[in-house]
């Protein structure tokens, strides 16, 4: 019998919305517990900030430019190495339960595996899919092809359109309003707490748990959809947060002026993006334009986000509680994190788009070493990527690191991460929607972050940016162009394009929006 | 701003004639043996449903199949659609090779990757229904 694992996603979740973290709005005392008894990175990054590459790079311990999934709507394929399916062969028993998102969800004709299955069962065809022998589906609400909305249909009809709907009827993401403020992507939702994403699939992780022999080693993928927008969390868990309470984010600046300018010293496409003149990618709604957001809306938004994420706590400390219970907690190694950030009121955004800022980038990380494996607790300050997390699960069930796989097993403290060179962490997105590309590759290094841009839409190739974490860790001031880092800018460009990943030889298509 | 419009082309290259390739793409009635995920397709007169896999009528126009040129139209009339039209040519390439284009204009635009994709995927399985090895692709999304 060897270590078992639990990896906890969420979706879209900022690092400062832990308490562990320096948070201040939600109570995490489960993922705290996590923290003060494991290892804590303070810069953990994705390799993409959207979901569907970001969570190929978890599952394949690849970049993105690598496995091939450069933007959402193109499928990670079948054949796609796995890290599950690495642990699956040496005999773990795995499980997805919640999110997935390899395939597309916008899929009427039902032909990607994931949602086939949710129409069929919780065993994909031919005994496991990804090597996953479980996998039971859940999103952000009550529709679509996942396990969750179809129980949601059969057991509670009515809850269906308490939901916000995510995509509106031109299959757009949705810029209706909502809530006290009239913020886009907000809803008051009367669902019942108990019948909420968020607990069902804490419920469904410990049926399956349930049924595994005490012997069983396992590894399971538990991927809450929260706090991911829609911001439509239970109504009844409102009184938590008084949203207009809610201190403002110290990256949202509330004088307009002052947070254009700000704007106007970065890349154009943010400016246009803010002004409604640019929608580069699908996932903020396309009618909505940023520069309407107002300070209340930031408050409801982020209100209406710690609630989620206090509920994601409570639903973890319920399954390490029947974890206890079932007398595995020895033998456990938890990591939590998420595929990537959201704007959540910084420079007057929301969302997340091609912006390669802490908001998108900076990653809650914990890892909990299973307390038999007797690992002592700490920081870690160096930089990490999701792309470690693959070669993390095979060191743990003591299986050598495969050659596809790019990261190398996460450090356990800031020496280790010296003596095996964590020096930096890379970043890209690639996009093409409907004519419209942007191509960025981002490097944090020392207390840098440096981002390049390619030819596309808005960029002739020679646009960047610099950021100065020490004394601008709200990256508001654009140092690209600043003749005095000249030496340090050319220098993290140089190790940028040296360090890019392979590149897959045939670009996979787009086959949906995502 | 909304991506209001949308234009998706894929394309393959087979080593087999056209009228071997015309034979299952033209018509109409056998859709569901090469486009993934059609649940069923009847056809009555220029009408055509299908059914999708998640359970979704789709009903349909059909506007062109003309045998000489090896082109199909058809439009989508589902209300899911403002607008649509479908296109599948089969050109001659003139060496018993043939190259197959389906198109996809619709509105909204999110509608043309959708279908777009589905439709590229039943290109994709065109070699092997036909017994070919050999195939190349293009795509375009304006």
């Amino acid at each position: 019998m060897g270590r078992k694992i639990l990896l906890i996603t969420t979706d879209q979740q900022r690092y400062d919305t832990l308490a562990c973290n320096g948070g201040v709005l939600s109570r995490t005392p489960a993922i705290d517990a996590l923290a003060k008894n494991g290892i804590r990175f303070e810069r953990a990054h994705p390799q993409s900030v959207v979901c569907m590459p970001s969570r190929s790079t978890i599952l394949t311990g690849q970049h993105p430019s690598t496995h091939g999934v450069w933007m959402n709507g193109v499928p990670l394929p079948a054949d796609a190495p796995s890290v599950a399916a690495v642990l699956h062969d040496a005999g773990y028993h795995t499980a997805l339960v919640g999110k997935s998102h390899f395939e597309p969800f916008l899929d009427p004709f039902l032909r990607f595996p994931d949602n086939a299955l949710s129409q069929s069962g919780t065993v994909p065809t031919g005994g496991s899919h990804r090597g996953f022998e479980h996998m039971e589906f859940a999103a952000h609400g009550g529709v679509g092809p996942f396990h969750y909305a179809k129980w949601l249909l059969a057991e509670h009809p009515e809850a269906i359109g308490q939901y916000y709907s995510a995509i509106d009827m031109k299959l757009q993401v949705n810029a209706e309003s909502g809530g006290y403020s009239g913020a886009p992507q907000v809803k008051i939702n009367p669902i019942e707490r108990g019948i909420y994403h968020t607990d069902w699939v804490a419920d469904r992780t410990i049926a399956w748990l349930d049924s595994l022999d005490p012997d069983a080693d396992w590894f399971c993928w538990m991927s809450f959809p929260d706090p991911h927008h829609p911001w439509d969390p239970p109504e009844s868990e409102m009184h938590r947060v008084d949203w207009r309470e809610v201190p403002l984010p110290a990256g949202y600046v509330e004088d307009a002026a002052r947070r254009e300018a700000i704007l106007d010293e970065k890349p154009r496409h943010w400016r246009a993006w803010y002004d409604g003149e640019l929608v580069s990618n699908y996932e903020a709604p396309a009618e909505w334009v940023p520069a309407t957001l107002t300070a209340d809306q930031v408050r409801e938004v982020n209100a209406r986000n710690a609630v989620e994420v206090e509920l994601i706590d409570e639903a973890i400390g319920r399954v390490m509680g029947r974890i206890t219970e079932r007398g595995w907690n020895d033998d456990v190694d938890v990591l939590f994190t998420t595929d990537h950030g959201e704007l959540q009121g910084d420079f007057g955004l929301l969302f997340k788009g091609p912006y390669h800022v802490d908001g998108l980038m900076r990653l809650p990380l914990i890892w909990r070493p299973a307390p038999s494996s007797q690992a002592t607790s700490s920081v870690v300050t160096r930089p990490v990527g999701l792309v470690d997390l693959a070669p993390t699960f095979c060191a743990i069930a003591g299986l050598p690191t495969p050659g596809w796989m790019q990261g190398q097993a996460l450090p356990v403290d800031d020496s280790d991460a010296d003596a095996r060179g964590f020096e930096r962490v890379l970043t890209e997105w690639d996009s093409d929607l409907f004519g419209v590309e942007v191509h960025v590759r981002t490097i944090m290094r020392d207390t840098w972050v440096a981002t390049a841009y390619r030819p596309g839409t808005s960029h002739d190739g020679t646009e960047g940016e610099l950021y100065d974490l020490v004394n601008d860790p709200l990256q508001q001031h654009n140092r690209w162009d600043d003749p005095s880092l000249r030496a340090i800018r050319d220098d993290l460009v140089d190790d940028l394009w040296a360090s890019q990943p392979p590149t897959r030889a045939e670009r996979l298509a787009v086959e949906a929006p995502v | 701003m909304s991506l209001r419009r949308g234009s998706v082309r894929h394309a393959i290259r087979l080593d087999c004639p056209p009228d071997v390739v015309w034979e299952l793409v033209g018509d109409p009635t056998r859709l569901a043996e090469w486009f993934p995920g059609v649940a069923s397709c009847v056809v009555e007169g220029s009408s055509r449903t299908i059914v999708t896999g998640s359970g979704i009528p789709m009903p349909e126009e059909i506007l062109t199949v003309d045998n000489s040129n090896h082109r199909f139209q058809y439009r989508v009339t589902s209300p899911l659609f403002e607008e649509h039209l479908g296109t599948i040519d089969v050109h001659d390439l003139g060496d018993s090779s043939s190259y197959v284009v389906y198109s996809t204009d619709a509105a909204p635009a999110v509608m043309a990757l959708i279908i777009g994709g589905a439709a590229r995927a039943g290109l994709h399985s065109l070699p092997g229904l036909l017994g070919l090895t050999e195939s190349r692709e293009n795509t375009l999304a304006t």
